[in-house]
């Protein structure tokens, strides 16, 4: 397996009221390619500032960042922007959807700017839709769509590129089970396809699926835990331990 | 819940043999009905049946041994209403997590955060498991109905536990 993300040391600063706080604090981090991370931790222990360290949002203090083989964190804003473009998918929360465009047009603009034509961007933009249950949406705006298919529209968006790396913060915070299904089947394909996803979420539906968790406190990783495969039955159902009761 | 509950209620729908309730039993659970023990619908037919809520009777079969046919007696019958009309819910309260927590956090013997996470890995690979049988099943199946019930229940869990973790962490922010 490739390395596809790598992180050395990776610390970022915010002023505090005496000595500033260490959002990231040392950060050493490898991503293999197919390979999904799921970051927990409690709230303010420094997760979403990493995810925006690694993909660019914001920039590291000290530390090292490696994507896809090149070093990324000394690049200027401009360059970082186009190498994000084609390289990183960002699924946040906030989902910064074009407000004049339709659904498909927001999912393909990604794809038309790094030079894709537009019939190669459309058909791939609607195949994403599809997937994730919301092709009939494709020609409304975002304000004519639920929160969840807005949402799903921001998936397909950071897909279409098929990044090196895909970086979601909560990214099943408003969807149903079904649409996160829908999602959490979309990923498991990233990872067969060799792209490496990294994502932050209270759901424990979607971080089962990592291959590995790692464990945030205070900015600094302090586990990491493979989760593997497992299909044993005996026990797994509580309830029916009860069954062999006699009353 | 008792086993016996669960038998009266697969003979409730028309007389039948134990293999035949067996299959019934498999088929309600799922992949949940592998940790079931294939000779305790057996052993509890001739327990109901000393308890007169079933009655046996032998039926001649033409190849093989007679095979006994199940019935259920007018008072099974009763106590498979008295089951239906019973509100008991198993109780998941995690009592002894939340003491193990509160010992941990009194004597220092381990740290709290540290035991929460544990555990919550522990639950997220049952929750895992879950999700991989969940795959396999027709989504449509009484069988997997069930395993989403069991994976609701852990998910609560995980949040309970994510719960605790927060706050620990503000105690000891302050």
């Amino acid at each position: 397996m490739s390395m596809v993300l790598e992180a050395r040391g990776l610390v970022r600063r915010y002023p505090g009221d005496g000595a500033p706080i260490r959002a990231v604090d040392g950060v050493d981090l490898v991503v293999e390619a197919g390979e999904a991370v799921s970051v927990m931790g409690p709230s303010g222990c420094g997760k979403s500032t990493l995810l925006h360290l690694l993909g660019g949002l914001e920039r590291p203090d000290a530390g090292e960042l490696y994507l896809g083989g090149a070093r990324v964190d000394g690049l200027s804003e401009t360059r970082w922007a186009v190498f994000r473009r084609r390289n990183v998918g960002f699924v946040f929360q906030a989902f910064h959807l074009v407000d004049e465009l339709t659904a498909v047009e927001n999912v393909e603009l990604p794809a038309l700017l790094v030079g894709v034509s537009r019939r190669a961007a459309r058909h791939r933009a609607m195949e994403l839709l599809e997937r994730l249950g919301v092709a009939e949406r494709a020609g409304r705006l975002p304000d004519h769509l639920s929160g969840g298919e807005r949402q799903r529209v921001a998936v397909a968006r950071a897909l279409i590129n098929q990044p090196l790396v895909v970086l979601a913060d909560e990214p099943t915070g408003n969807l149903d089970s079904r649409a996160t299904g829908d999602i959490l089947r979309l990923f498991g394909e990233l990872a067969r396809a060799g792209q490496a996803l990294l994502l932050v979420t209270h759901d424990a539906r979607v971080a089962s699926t990592a291959d590995r968790l790692l464990t945030m406190r205070d900015g600094a990783i302090v586990a990491q835990t493979r989760l593997g495969a497992g299909t044993s039955v005996a026990g797994l159902l509580a309830g029916l331990a009860e069954l062999g009761g006699e009353r | 819940m008792s086993m016996r509950d669960v038998v009266l209620s697969l003979l409730a729908k028309e007389p039948a043999h134990g293999y035949e309730l067996r299959q019934r039993l498999a088929q309600a659970l799922g992949p949940a009905g592998g940790a079931l023990n294939p000779g305790q619908v057996y052993v509890t037919l001739s327990r109901l049946e000393r308890a007169g809520l079933v009655e046996a009777r032998e039926v001649a079969q033409p190849s093989q041994p007679d095979k006994k046919v199940y019935e259920l007696t007018a008072a099974g019958l009763e106590r498979v209403m008295d089951w239906f009309n019973d509100l008991t819910w198993s109780k998941v309260a995690p009592l002894e997590f939340h003491l193990k927590l509160v010992a941990a956090a009194a004597t220092r013997l381990t740290d709290p955060v540290a035991l929460v996470d544990s555990q919550r890995l522990e639950l997220l690979r049952e929750l895992r498991q879950l999700q991989e049988l969940a795959l396999r099943e027709s989504p449509d199946s009484d069988g997997a109905l069930l395993l989403e019930g069991a994976s609701l229940r852990l998910q609560a869990d995980i949040r309970w536990l994510e719960v605790c973790q927060q706050r620990i962490v503000e105690r000891e922010a302050r």
